[in-house]
């Protein structure tokens, strides 16, 4: 009688777990969604904040309230940071094209930006960055323009900025930003070089010069602008343009020849010229002078090839020499001690150390503050430095340094120590790549990590609680400490599911710096002394970073290692530069300037034995160069060489050619590594109707899962997949500027697929009515471009997918397993491949910044498209919506196979976004790098900011979620084991009573 | 401050479709009269308007929201202005044409603005919604709708216990252990024994016999 429920329950049994199944998997796809819950966020994104090399700074150090430094910078940033940690209290980016000239504090509760050469003026509230007015001024020429707070001159009542720029003078109320009045000073040619306001006044004094010869002063009344009083006089041998205001009536300028000094000396429409021959001042004196535009009373500063001069100005005629500062250097403008007195800064470096003087003007002899500070060679030399004082407590002056360097950082420094410092080198980052991390070593435990079970399970449940929403809101802290800490994410090892990285990035200042994908943190950095500012290269500059050597399977002992490639000045013919970087300690293994131009970098698809990759550089002159020199490279080379194949755009020419590389048999070089190129085809755009708006092909390293795409029906398509797809845009020339300039009837856009080893064009559309700007991306087989419908007035988004025909018979499985399918058809250059083309256009709100796409390791998972939207988000759009197969009534077997009826317009979820509630200032790309874990896609995107996170478009279909709670998993087994000894309790009672009975 | 918002309360009284308008009209409106002609030469047209967030209040902390880092973006990018404290913005210098202007606000949803500034008779602007059509009287810009970034956690409930696998496992559980004895009494005893005996014969071995036995 024991088993009396047998039977039937074994078969519940496997009831139940079919049953289990089908729940389970129900389960999984009803809460497994791509958005993000609020407490996941940092789980497994990050987001910096930067603002790019600073340009200004104004500090504001009152004795009440927060200490910060407002600063300006070259991304068109201006932001107020906190002076004791460097944490950005605000900021605001403005437009592209909206550069800032200066920056200044108004009211002590404003800070002040003139930008666009002089055009605009805006007022931002010093605490939280809200802009309070905004003034357009009419500026008929933009020229250098100047900013010029009064100080205070009536308290409590509105103080008036000066704008001058040109010949004319705007004065605005800080209040609201209303112009008070205007002066136009009526000479054509005059430059205003300076205005300043003598002690209590009402009038402000007006200098600049006419022409090359001609000074002028002005005495200009503060209240109306009206003229005063007006004196000019000439100078016969003229001047170059460069003066400094010495003394509230003394001015010296560099004369034409830019070899002796001027001083002007103006007092009651009298003006006095004095020459003052520098070699009569330094004895060993030659070359060209430069003024340096510092803000010293009765002091000037010249720059003599490589040195800095400091002289003082006793009279006008009588200058003293001070002090020779060699470089590199810096020097401060003058602050204020008192009324009487004046300080300022100058750095020199020495090696790896800094030394910081403070002079007063009272006593140039000595200093006031003499520091040395030790500085990390990977920042450079020091650029800019800005000085501010505090009383200390003892009633003498401290002094804080902020100090830009080299690679753009900035750096407070404080009682010979760095208080804090940012790597605002990121905020111009140029291009980027990956390394993988090095494999886990042996004897590294990992029960370490675990601490104990018991430890272990306790987290799992206050996990649980939080899932269950039963946790206290310490406790909810608590579970997002114990996340965020998990020390299995920053590792610096390789990881099984292939979440951590580095990326390795380069910056414009010429840096590479490692960031583990964990938490952004940077690995290592170095500034690549081939990309620094030399005697052999005046003005290099970073292009691209390349994987170089990736060690697989042989030479699994080395590292990794990254090629930078940068150009030794902004010709296309200037000689190139190649440096490369072991990945994971950022030495540099080798750097040399080429001894060619780089126009064109093409990574090959070919290692050498060492596992170093194949590169070949073309030149402006069409010879292809290739890397590694070695005859291993060479050999390898050889046999890929009659399938090498490439194709330049020529922007400016509306050119697109296709080339082909030149055997080596008629060449005559006797340079073993040079390769002539063959132009093999040209596609010529008819440059009155069309304009080449953007590029686009696939990503080399792109995979490609299947090539065949089953549709409803059970019939099969196959996708034309060729890695040589150009997709090309045009736009009308008359509609190739910005929106609004053109008309829907003389707007057209043709968007081309293009064989980029054949030339031939495989398709054609045309949009009417559309312009510019174009986004494309392509992948796979199809190709999504964003551009703007005049007609309807929006944005739209188009997707071409491209289909092989000539495949198209080959559908019979049979024929293919018995191997009857047409195989033998010729497949021929000439022939004209045999595609068929769908496309589908969409709505779409916004304008777009950039678009990428996912990647994905074997390319199984589903696509979602990255769109960069102008708000700085990152929204994941499923490519789903952008299929051209979508119809506005789907059968019903075209639904089960997940076909989106068709709607005019692609949807905005806001949960998509995978930048969530963050925007990435001023978004420039976005990269995608595939995971380990099939589902999954890491995206790093960068702008000022840099994000990153992981994505899985189709949810992560081969992993538990992070969520996932092993404590109810485990206390569900607990439960149900205690239920069977129950159940088996109960039918052991119950089978005694049926005896018994 | 009070006098600029008077003078911009001023641009938006009247009723007329007017109300973008020309840089001699907002000059004159702005600046004391003596100066307004002399600044009527800008080589174009003012969009001035104003971004309004009051219907929509923060859910979170019923707060009106703030218009901090609001941007409006004219023309996907030409040029960026913010929007003021009292969310006011304005673009200047802006030839005859067709213009898009949007707003960057994080947590709103905005539509895309068409402009049209009529070259052939000056002052006559036109405005309205790209994404719905709405034709805008005023260039009173307010969200279509909020957005919410985060997927909401469900609060606790014994439903989403249920609900979850372990739940229905524990739920079938249950199941078998309490209507399953209530069917077999249901059925005929001798049946019952018939069956028993089958499975002896087969000899599958049962649940009792794995575990430790007392009797």
């Amino acid at each position: 009688m024991s088993s009396s429920h047998l039977r039937p329950r074994t078969a519940m049994a496997i009831r139940a777990r079919l049953g289990f199944v089908i729940v389970l998997s129900l389960f999984f796809s009803a809460t497994l969604s791509t958005a993000l819950y609020e407490d996941q966020v940092g789980l497994a994104d990050w987001h910096h904040k930067y603002i790019g090399k600073v340009k200004h700074a104004v500090f504001h150090t009152q004795k009440t309230g927060r200490k910060r430094v407002v600063v300006s910078t070259e991304e068109n940033v201006v932001a107020s940071l906190d002076l004791r940690t460097g944490f950005i209290f605000w900021r605001n980016v403005l437009g592209k094209n909206d550069h800032i000239d200066q920056v200044d504090i108004a009211l002590g509760k404003y800070v002040v930006t003139l930008s666009s050469g002089g055009s605009i003026l805006r007022a931002w509230n010093l605490p939280d960055g809200q802009m309070i007015w905004e003034s357009t001024l009419p500026v008929s020429t933009p020229s250098k323009s100047s900013l010029y707070v009064l100080a205070n001159m009536n308290v409590g009542k509105d103080n008036l900025i000066l704008v001058f720029g040109g010949s004319s003078i705007h004065a605005l109320s800080s209040m609201d930003g209303q112009i008070v009045w205007r002066k136009e000073l009526s000479i054509d040619s005059l430059e205003i070089q300076q205005i300043f306001q003598p002690h209590d006044s009402d009038i402000i004094n007006v200098v600049g010069f006419v022409g090359s010869s001609e000074f002028v002063v002005y005495q200009i009344s503060y209240r109306t602008g009206e003229v005063m009083q007006q004196s000019k006089a000439s100078f016969e041998s003229g001047f170059c343009g460069e003066a400094s205001l010495v003394f509230d009536n003394l001015v010296v300028a560099l004369d034409a020849s830019k070899s002796s000094l001027v001083s002007i000396s103006f007092k009651n429409e009298v003006i006095n010229f004095h020459q003052i021959n520098l070699s009569d001042l330094v004895p060993d004196f030659s070359g060209k002078v430069t003024l340096l535009p510092l803000k010293f009373n009765g002091m000037l500063a010249i720059e003599i090839a490589s040195s800095i001069l400091l002289l003082r100005v006793k009279g006008a005629n009588e200058l003293e020499f001070v002090e020779k500062i060699s470089h590199p250097f810096a020097v401060s403008d003058a602050l204020p001690l008192s009324k009487v007195q004046q300080a300022f800064a100058i750095l020199q470096h020495d090696e790896s150390k800094i030394h910081f003087k403070v002079k007063s003007d009272n006593d140039l002899r000595n200093e006031i503050l003499k520091e040395t500070i030790q500085m990390d060679s990977q920042r450079g030399n020091i650029e800019k430095v800005f000085i501010n004082n505090y009383i200390r407590t003892d009633r003498t002056h401290g002094f804080r340094f902020l100090v830009v360097m080299e690679d753009h950082s900035l750096l407070l420094i404080q009682q010979g120590e760095i208080v804090w410092s940012r790597e605002d080198g990121l905020a111009s980052i140029v291009d980027s790549t990956t390394s993988e991390l090095p494999v886990e070593k042996e004897g590294v435990s990992v029960a370490e990590v675990e601490h104990n079970l018991f430890e272990w399970l306790k987290g799992h449940l206050l996990k649980l609680k939080g899932t269950l929403m039963l946790a206290s809101p310490d406790e909810v802290a608590a579970i997002q400490a114990i996340r965020l800490k998990s020390s299995e994410k920053n590792k610096m090892t390789r990881d099984h599911n292939g979440f951590r990285k580095l990326i390795i990035v380069l910056t414009r200042a010429g840096k590479v710096l490692a960031l583990h994908t964990g938490d952004g943190r940077v690995v290592w950095s170095v500034l690549l002394p081939a990309l620094r500012r030399s005697e052999t290269c005046g003005n290099p500059f970073a292009l691209r970073v390349y994987q170089w050597q990736v060690p697989h399977h042989h030479a699994m002992h080395e590292n990794p290692s990254v090629l930078v490639v940068g150009r030794c000045g902004h010709g296309f013919d200037a000689p190139g530069i190649f440096s490369i970087v072991d990945s994971y300690t950022g030495k540099v293994q080798n750097s040399f300037i080429l001894e060619h131009s780089v126009s064109h970098i093409m990574p090959l698809p070919l290692t050498d034995s060492t596992e170093q990759r194949l590169h070949l550089i073309i030149d402006a002159k069409l010879q292809a160069h290739l890397y590694p020199k070695n005859s291993d490279s060479l050999k390898h080379f050889f046999n890929e060489m009659p399938n090498i194949y490439w194709y330049s755009v020529e922007v400016e020419k509306n050119k697109i050619k296709g080339y082909s590389l030149e055997s080596k048999a008629e060449l005559d070089t006797a340079e073993e590594y040079v390769f002539q190129a063959k132009e093999l085809w040209s596609i010529i755009f008819p440059s009155e109707s069309e304009k080449i708006a953007v590029t686009a092909t696939r990503k080399m390293n792109e995979i490609v899962h299947t090539q065949a795409k089953v549709v409803a029906d059970q019939d099969v398509m196959y996708k034309y997949i060729s890695k040589n797809i150009l997709f090309v845009a045009t736009v009308s020339p008359k509609a190739a500027g910005e929106i609004g300039s053109a008309t829907p009837e003389e707007a057209l856009l043709y968007a081309y697929l293009i064989d980029t080893v054949s030339g031939r064009i495989l398709h054609r559309v045309c949009h009417q009515g559309a312009q510019g700007p174009v986004h494309a991306v392509v992948s796979e087989n199809w190709v999504v471009y964003h551009y703007f419908n005049l007609r309807a007035h929006r944005y739209e988004m188009s997707v071409i997918e491209i289909y092989d025909q000539s495949r198209a018979d080959n559908k019979d499985v049979w024929k293919l397993v018995l191997g009857k399918h047409n195989l033998t058809a010729p497949v021929s250059l000439y022939s004209r491949p045999d595609v068929m083309v769908k496309s589908q256009s969409y709505f779409f709100t916004h304008s777009v910044k950039s678009m990428a796409v996912t990647a994905t390791a074997k390319g199984i998972t589903s696509k979602q498209l990255l769109v960069g939207t102008i708000g700085d988000q990152v929204l994941a759009l499923d490519k789903r919506f952008l299929d051209p197969r979508r119809s506005v009534n789907p059968t019903q077997s075209e639904k089960e196979e997940g076909i989106i009826p068709l709607t005019d317009s692609l949807p905005i979820v806001p949960q998509s976004y995978i930048t969530h509630s963050l925007q990435v200032e001023d978004l420039r790309s976005m990269v995608t790098i595939p995971a380990k874990l099939e589902s999954t896609t890491l995206v790093f995107s960068y702008g000022v900011d840099l994000f990153f996170t992981r994505i899985a478009p189709s949810r992560t279909y081969d992993s538990l979620t992070e969520d996932f709670s092993y404590a109810l998993l485990l206390i569900t087994i607990v439960v149900l084991v205690a239920a069977i000894f129950v159940t088996w309790a109960l039918s052991e009672k119950k089978e005694l009573k049926e005896k018994w009975r | 401050m009070a006098h600029a918002k008077r003078s911009s309360a001023a641009l938006f009284n009247p009723s007329p479709p007017l109300l973008l308008l020309l840089p001699l009209l907002l000059f004159s409106h702005l600046l004391p009269r003596a100066l307004a002609a002399d600044l009527g030469s800008g080589d174009g047209y003012t969009i001035a308007g104003r971004v309004k967030l009051d219907g929509a209040t923060s859910k979170e902390s019923g707060l009106p929201a703030k218009l901090t880092n609001i941007k409006v973006i004219l023309n996907g990018g030409q040029s960026i202005s913010f929007a003021r404290a009292d969310g006011y913005f304005s673009f200047h210098n802006v030839p005859a044409g067709t213009h898009l202007i949007e707003v960057a606000a994080l947590g709103y949803f905005f539509s895309p603005v068409r402009v049209d500034i009529s070259a052939r008779n000056p002052g006559k602007i036109q405005a309205a919604l790209t994404e719905n059509r709405r034709v805008l009287y005023e260039l009173i810009l307010e969200p279509l709708r909020e957005e919410q970034y985060y997927e909401k956690r469900e609060p606790f409930s014994i439903m989403s216990l249920m609900k979850s696998p372990m739940g229905l496992m524990m739920g079938f559980m249950l199941l078998v252990m309490f209507v399953m004895p209530k069917l077999m009494e249901n059925i005929d005893p001798e049946e019952m024994r018939r069956a028993q005996e089958d499975m002896r014969a087969q000899g599958v071995p049962s649940l009792s016999s794995l575990l430790p036995r007392s009797n």
